[in-house]
């Protein structure tokens, strides 16, 4: 394995359900290191590594398995509920190397003594569905899942589940209500899932890309891992490209890779470049500037955004703000669970807003009306959702609001105009 | 269930052994997911959930048939109303828009005659937009039915359409 691809180099096999190309290219022997471990020397092994939660909050994940509670009956649930706009990693990483995945989820269910195991796929990707349920399938035969894994006494089965198609439900709390059967609310912390969560027993819930992760920990050591990358965030990490860029995809980097590096491999901006998000729908919009940010969970904080998802959306001088603003809006609208009046109203009010705008009968007073509404729903919203449309369209406003501005006031003008 | 906390059913047990009729074994809840898309797609062209289909979906899961009701219209890929024969998702996230979804939508709507969430008067085809289809690096993208379109011409979305609004059961 080199150090700079991981997860990529497993993507290479021409048969990614092919469970005996995986173990020929050194599938499983973190699996195989881990076992002869003690669960607890697992759980010290991981912190040891310094990896961090990939899903977007950057949780430490040994620390999150070591808090799992004691209980008869613990869970592990991998999120594939990938719906993040400008998100696909997950995706990718399922596609091509879904017994990382699987491999991950064995050391993580020892780790932390589950039994049983889900993984929660989001509607849109049926197809996964199907093909992680063979994967699984093999790896159960080969002796990599189920009763009695490589010989032993350690038993987890793992079974998939499917979405109805909802963004909330990337919520570990929503995501938890979700696979119960009910509506995908998120609920109040604490008690957090690793005390009460699926059917009220100590649940832990990792994101796909970073259950992938965990098999390198073990087949090259915590050292190797933690070298690479940057201190407080170690490890490689999946970046989703896409937008004006010559060769969007999925790349892997260390962390704390610049915006520019990324830009470079996927073979530059089409046009000029005019702005970047990072991180996601709910991440700031930066200029082009940001080409110089570090992507990393502490470099990124320190520039007022979030690496969230490592999603990256290039845009270039075509694109104009205002329907910018009017798609990110509309998003958080839909999107909204509605739980929770602040959000629910706050973000029809803002879509309103920024669509009157994007179809050119906005009023000036919208701009400051909108951010005071954002910054109602960042003290009062229910959950992360409500609470972080302030990071987009504040940016979004400071950036390029003289853009938005003149946008709104040329369009008044017009209509006068034409009276 | 309880408004911010974890459902009170935990879905294994058995809540319901009142009467006779409903002696029968419940479904385990986190199965609830795939038993809708599975009744809501049970034969090709049939796109939606039917009263009597949830209905036959309360009794097997003991979920008291206006919860039941709750659960389903959260979800945007579940629909209780008909819908075409053929379910149009089109992405319109940023990169989908920057990358052109505007003009697929112009021209679908041309040729279909129909509008966001609207179904051909044919029972064809319905057009939905969605929120992202997490397959960005190939924008613009939409779903027709289960299948993943990404980066193609007017002319290949057009020979596409033809051919399914072709093949009739």
């Amino acid at each position: 394995m080199s150090d700079t691809q991981c997860i990529t180099k497993f993507a290479t096999l021409a048969n990614p359900l092919d469970i005996d190309a995986f173990a020929a290219s050194s599938g499983f022997s973190g699996l195989r290191k881990a076992l002869a471990m003690s669960p607890v020397e697992v759980v010290a092994e991981v912190k040891r590594s310094g990896l961090r939660g990939r899903g977007g909050a950057g949780f430490p994940t040994g620390l999150k398995w070591e808090s799992i509670a004691i209980d008869d009956e613990r869970y592990l649930v991998c999120n594939a509920d990938e719906g993040e706009p400008g998100t696909f990693k997950d995706r990718f990483v399922l596609e091509h190397a879904p017994f990382l995945v699987l491999e991950g989820m064995a050391i993580a269910a020892y780790a932390i003594g589950a039994r049983t195991g889900y993984i929660y796929v989001r509607g849109e990707y049926p197809h996964i569905v199907g093909s992680l349920s063979s994967a699984i399938a093999s790896a159960v035969k080969a002796g990599h899942l189920g009763e009695h894994i490589l010989g032993g006494d350690f038993a987890f089965n793992v079974e998939v589940r499917i979405g109805g198609g909802s963004y909330v439900v990337g919520d570990e709390t929503a995501l938890l209500n979700s696979l119960m059967g009910n509506r995908g609310y998120p609920f109040l912390k604490p008690p957090f899932p690793t005390e009460k969560g699926l059917w009220g027993k100590p649940t832990i819930v990792n994101n796909v890309e970073t259950l992938a992760y965990v098999p390198y920990i073990f087949a090259r050591g915590a050292e190797a891992f933690a070298s690479i990358g940057s201190p407080d965030s170690p490890g490689l990490k999946l970046f989703s490209v896409s937008g004006h860029i010559a060769h969007p995809g999925v790349y892997e980097f260390p962390m704390g890779s610049t915006v520019r590096e990324l830009a470079a491999a996927a073979g530059g901006a089409i046009g000029n470049l005019k702005a970047i998000q990072i991180g996601g729908t709910a991440g700031p919009i930066f200029d082009a500037a940001a080409l110089g940010y570090s992507l990393d969970f502490v470099s990124m904080r320190k520039v007022g955004g979030a690496l969230g998802s490592g999603a990256l959306v290039f845009m270039n001088t075509t694109v104009n703000m205002a329907q910018v603003l009017d798609v990110t809006m509309r998003f958080f609208a839909e999107e909204s669970c509605g739980q929770c009046f602040p959000c629910r109203y706050g973000t029809r009010q803002l879509a309103f807003m920024a669509n009157k705008i994007a179809s050119g009968q906005g009023k000036a007073e919208y701009l400051d009306l909108m951010r005071e509404t954002a910054r109602v729903m960042v003290g009062s919203s229910f959950c992360p959702f409500g609470q972080s449309i302030a990071l987009p369209l504040e940016s979004l406003l400071d950036g390029f609001g003289d853009e938005v501005l003149s946008f709104v006031k040329q369009q008044e003008f017009l209509k006068e105009a034409a009276v | 269930m309880a408004a911010n906390g974890i459902a009170s059913n935990g879905g294994t047990q058995n809540l319901d052994d009142s009467g006779p009729a409903r002696k029968k074994r419940l479904m385990p809840r986190d199965k609830l997911l795939s038993s809708l898309h599975e009744i809501q797609g049970r034969s090709p062209g049939k796109t939606w959930i039917t009263n009597d289909e949830l209905v036959g979906i309360a009794q097997d899961y003991g979920i008291p048939l206006a919860e039941l009701g709750g659960i389903v219209s959260f979800y945007t890929m579940f629909s209780r109303e008909r819908r075409g024969r053929h379910i149009i998702r089109l992405c319109d996230s940023l990169s989908c828009r920057i990358c052109g979804s505007l003009d697929i939508y112009q021209h679908i709507r041309k040729k279909l005659g129909i509008s966001r969430g609207m179904t051909t008067g044919d029972g064809e085809f319905s057009l939905e937009i969605v929120n992202c289809l997490g397959a960005c690096g190939t924008s613009p993208n939409m779903m027709i039915d289960d299948r993943l379109v990404s980066g193609l011409s007017m002319a290949e979305i057009d020979a596409i359409l033809d051919s399914l609004a072709k093949e009739k059961v």
